[in-house]
């Protein structure tokens, strides 16, 4: 092809030697997939946990608001990296998955263990985006609903939630975007996610650099303008509540 | 002018405390309502008397004192306030509608949910306030569609829905463009008339003096006088009530 010769004085290290892409381009694009469903399926794992700790922490009662601190307080200060090698190492040494392939590329003894893991770490940060959702919304509200006779959870489940939820939706797209990035963490563990493509793709044709320029390249494509459009989203959703 | 003796609201010594006992909002304050009588709080800004009236329904819980309702003491611990919230309609400064709600949703989410009528009953009952206040165009709408009387009127209509015995009013009109605020005190007005009992933490000394039974001055957390409208507005006794008097009329 008239673009072969394109390649043939690139060096390993080049930046932009993706003459990899070829034979390799199919790994890739699995590995990109793997990547959106990890980043997606763990926030959306991480959506109810994080309600319920942010309900705890709000809680009037303190062995129950000293227990979502303190869960979020762990997933906060300690890295990624140490959450899921214990998470991988020990709970799921404990608990055998079976090994099936779903979609063809998703190993689930090795997915399930990653979701985990990113779903836990992002329900602290998602708890902490539903309480100050929470907390945004008009005192005025609950004692409006509280006044008619509705129960603390009545007023919490009618009146409260529905508003949080809908400020909240942006800040949650954006755990999606980060979760994105974060995935990659997984590839030390031999998920096949993008990150872990590009490795392998390093690994056996002996191009050192291209493969990550082009993960660094796909991310940016995946990210940048997702929270361009989430940016776009809440400004129009600002506007409507001023009315 | 209330014949009846029946009280409804017997407020006693009742204190709040703000940043342990720093701060007096509420200083031994006693408080009778009548069933059927209209109550106007009046007072400089701060003198506590939102205070005192979110203290009725506990939406302000006091520090001491007892605050009987129907003859139960609901400041004491074991009351199911919320059982008794159902009976006390309140209506805020800034209407607080639900904005994820329509008008009618308003309405009829508390009776429902409570399970004191089926949506039927409620929506009809909703359709009937609404129709009363002339909005019953509006059952569909959503709140920030609007003016500011009509939702202050929807507010009260909410209240009215749950069939209270006692309806408290939070500067109803403090938050009202100046064209807004005659269309919301006629339908208190109507209230009044036809016999609901009223408490009105209010700025308007003409609705005081009109609509009222009974007028309660308070400064510094303190009721200081008491009475009738036209005494109370034409002799004031206390020196800070002639003061407040002659800077407000």
């Amino acid at each position: 092809m008239w673009w072969s010769s394109l390649f043939e004085s690139m060096r390993p290290s080049d930046f932009f030697n993706f003459s990899f892409f070829p034979k390799y381009g199919t790994a890739f694009i699995r590995g990109i997939e793997y990547t959106l469903l990890l980043a997606i399926v763990s926030v959306l794992l991480a959506v109810i946990p994080a309600l319920l700790l942010a309900l705890m922490r709000l809680s009037k009662n303190k062995p129950i608001k000293w227990l979502a601190g303190a869960y979020i307080a762990v997933f906060r200060s300690t890295p990624m990296l140490v959450q899921l090698s214990i998470i991988y190492y020990g709970l799921f040494y404990a608990i055998s998955l079976p090994r099936i392939t779903l979609f063809g590329f998703v190993d689930i003894s090795r997915f399930i263990p990653g979701v985990v893991a990113l779903a836990l770490n992002s329900s602290a940060y998602v708890a902490e985006i539903f309480r100050a959702g929470i907390l945004a919304v008009d005192q005025g509200q609950t004692e409006a609903a509280r006044s008619l006779g509705l129960s603390r959870w009545q007023s919490m489940r009618l009146v409260v939630l529905p508003q949080a939820i809908k400020n909240v939706l942006p800040a949650l797209a954006n755990e999606v975007v980060t979760m994105v990035k974060e995935s990659s963490i997984c590839s030390v563990l031999g998920m096949a996610e993008m990150m872990f493509a590009a490795k392998t793709i390093a690994g056996s044709t002996g191009i050192s650099l291209a493969p990550y320029t082009m993960a660094a390249l796909v991310y940016f494509c995946i990210n940048y303008p997702a929270s361009k459009a989430i940016e776009a989203i809440e400004r129009r959703m600002r506007r409507g509540d001023k009315q | 002018m209330v014949t009846s003796n029946n009280v409804l609201i017997s407020v006693q010594h009742l204190v709040k405390e703000y940043n342990h006992g720093t701060v007096h909002a509420l200083n031994d304050c006693n408080l009778e309502i009548k069933k059927g009588e209209v109550v106007a709080i009046i007072g400089p800004s701060g003198s506590g008397k939102s205070t005192l009236l979110r203290s009725l329904n506990l939406l302000e819980q006091p520090t001491s004192g007892e605050i009987f309702f129907d003859g139960v003491d609901l400041a004491s611990k074991s009351v199911d306030i919320d059982l008794h919230r159902q009976k006390m309609g309140m209506v805020f400064q800034h209407f607080n509608l639900f904005p994820h709600k329509t008008v009618l949703q308003n309405i009829t989410m508390a009776p429902v949910t409570l399970k004191k009528k089926t949506p039927e009953q409620a929506k009809e009952r909703a359709m009937a306030l609404l129709e009363r206040i002339g909005l019953a165009d509006k059952a569909n709408e959503y709140p920030n569609m609007l003016s500011g009387g009509q939702k202050q009127r929807i507010a009260i209509v909410r209240a009215l829905a749950m069939d209270p015995e006692v309806m408290l009013f939070d500067e109803p009109t403090s938050a009202l463009d100046p064209e807004m605020v005659g269309e919301v005190l006629d339908l208190m007005r109507d209230l009044a008339r036809e016999g609901m009992t009223m408490a009105v933490v209010t700025h308007e000394m003409g609705f005081a003096r009109e609509v009222a039974d009974r007028v309660v001055f308070m400064a510094d957390g303190k009721i200081l006088e008491e009475g009738a409208p036209a005494e109370l507005f034409d002799q004031p006794k206390d020196p800070r009530l002639q003061d407040f008097l002659s800077k407000v009329l």
